[in-house]
């Protein structure tokens, strides 16, 4: 074994990777969805289903769902997980599944998810229960735990609404590359302050969509990875830290426990936040790219307002940050970390058409769960990056 | 069976008859809420009921904004005296007035038929 800082630099890879289903997905259930990105993401690696030997997933509505997903395609994996970090679970998964491989214990990890709340609203609230020390004073869940958060930070560093909303109009540039995205129509940062204001200081543009979507990757690995279909784009870094459940209970309002995983993964992978071409950071609500680029090191803290002003992360600009148009453009169907994985990969591999990165060698993954809770950094990079 | 500490139903007893209680470790002095059976980060299981000043600043504001802006409502994180941090409301001034820094004092009303502790300007 050849550890890191704690992890395998480049031994494993992800090899097949997919999306499905991204806007309207009706007329099926989540673990229909679910199963056509894993069928799609193994046939992009040209790996056989047989392989599989390892299933991780989050299904929305499910409980149980890593055992519905293992039985609906007829595996019998050696490790299964349906973890329960949100939207983090997914860059979890993939360090999980990079030191499972690494033992030996696994030969070929699928990790799939999907979801269709548009299509198919989840009868009454999820599998979360309401906090009794938070829900009396009726905070919308979880917008309002975000938007104390950027109040803080307002607050403390001068961080402006029409910063914030620079956030939603680069990922709306980036979705009007991206003929998957779900919403393409222009959108100003005049639009989005003018937009309805559900809980200061965001508005209705400053939050993600709630729309369809599956995705899925498949991870073997280095070794096997040469015979794949296309080139393996390497994990060189996973690294994941909980500080917290509630906001209330946020150790600090304006420091995530991205500021833990990031460098974590950074030192695992040996490079810097500077030498990544790159981002996709879980952009739940407008403040939380602002706050992921201040704790992964793109700039200091409290900076990352004045970081995302004129334009610096839209197409163009001076940082290529979630060029498939985000959550907020693109897809969220409530658990968004695996359409992250999937975009830098596809990055990574130069399959982005327009919004392709030139020469993309280095991609960032960070995941975000919970209400600024679950914190989950993945760096990968081509094999010119080992 | 030893007796074990019911950290809810205890606080919200002491909410009942008017006391706004927080836990104190005996062994480290520090405060805990929300209740629970241990102080988070020492796992201390000497924690006894004692009364919260009720005095705190506003850490956090966030207005959830109603169709009708009479129904809007501020929800606040509010740092205590003692040092716990909770999500409360700030009653008694319009709801845009509430700020971060805004010292304000703990009060227990009725709502929906509960007791509610809620803050109000110091």
């Amino acid at each position: 074994m050849s550890m890191i800082n704690g992890f395998p630099r480049g031994r494993a890879a992800i090899v097949g990777a997919s999306t499905y289903g991204i806007g309207q997905c009706p007329g099926v259930s989540a673990v229909d969805m679910a199963a056509k990105a894993a069928l799609l993401a193994l046939a992009d690696a040209g790996i056989a289903m047989s392989e599989v030997d390892a299933l991780y997933t989050s299904a929305p509505y499910e409980a149980l769902g890593g055992m519905e997903l293992a039985e609906y395609l007829g595996l019998t994996p050696k490790v299964t997980d349906c973890n329960r970090t949100g939207g983090s679970a997914f860059e979890v998964y993939v360090q999980q599944a990079a030191l499972a491989l690494e033992a030996g214990l696994i030969d070929c990890a699928l990790i799939a998810y999907g979801s269709n709340p548009a299509s198919n609203p989840p009868p009454g609230v999820g599998m979360t229960r309401q906090s009794p020390w938070e829900a009396p004073y009726k905070p919308l869940a979880p917008l309002s735990s975000y938007a104390l958060a950027a109040s803080r930070h307002m607050h403390l560093y001068g961080t402006t609404r029409e910063q914030l909303a620079e956030v939603a109009v680069a990922a709306r540039q980036w979705a009007q590359l991206n003929p998957e995205a779900a919403v393409r129509d222009p959108l100003s940062v005049e639009d989005v302050l003018k937009a309805r204001m559900v809980s200061d200081p965001l508005t209705v543009r400053d939050c993600c969509l709630f729309n369809d979507g599956a995705a899925a990757v498949v991870m073997v690995r280095a070794d096997r990875a040469k015979d794949c279909a296309k080139a393996p784009i390497h994990v060189l870094g996973a690294a994941h830290a909980v500080t917290h459940r509630e906001i209330s209970s946020m150790p600090d309002l304006t420091v995530t426990g991205a500021a833990i995983s990031g460098p974590q993964a950074f030192a695992q992978a040996g490079v810097r936040p500077a030498d990544i071409d790159v981002a996709m950071l879980y952009d739940a609500f407008t403040i939380t790219p602002i706050l992921f680029l201040e704790d992964l090191g793109f700039c200091p803290k409290g900076e990352g307002g004045r970081f995302v002003s004129g334009g610096h992360v839209a197409p163009g600009g001076g940082l290529a940050l979630n060029t498939n148009g985000g959550g907020l453009s693109c897809v969220h169907p409530g658990m968004y970390g695996l359409f992250l994985l999937v975009e830098a990969t596809r990055q990574l591999r130069g399959e982005c058409g327009e919004r392709q990165i030139d020469n993309a060698r280095l991609a960032v993954a960070h995941g975000n769960g919970g209400v600024l809770s679950s914190e989950a950094t993945v760096v990968l990079g081509t094999a010119a990056t080992l | 069976m030893t007796h074990m500490l019911q950290p809810e139903a205890e606080w919200r007893a002491h909410l009942a008859e008017g006391r706004f209680m927080i836990q104190r470790s005996r062994s480290t002095g520090g405060h805990v809420f929300y209740p629970r059976v241990a102080e988070p980060g020492t796992g201390a299981e000497d924690l006894e009921w004692v009364s919260a000043s009720g005095a705190g600043t506003v850490h956090a504001v966030t207005v959830v904004r109603k169709k009708d802006p009479a129904d809007s409502y501020n929800v606040v994180l509010v740092d205590l005296a003692e040092g716990p941090r909770l999500m409360s409301r700030v009653d008694g001034v319009p709801v845009d007035v509430v700020q971060i820094g805004m010292a304000v004092r703990a009060s227990i009303i009725i709502e929906g038929d509960k007791p509610l502790l809620v803050f109000v300007p110091a």
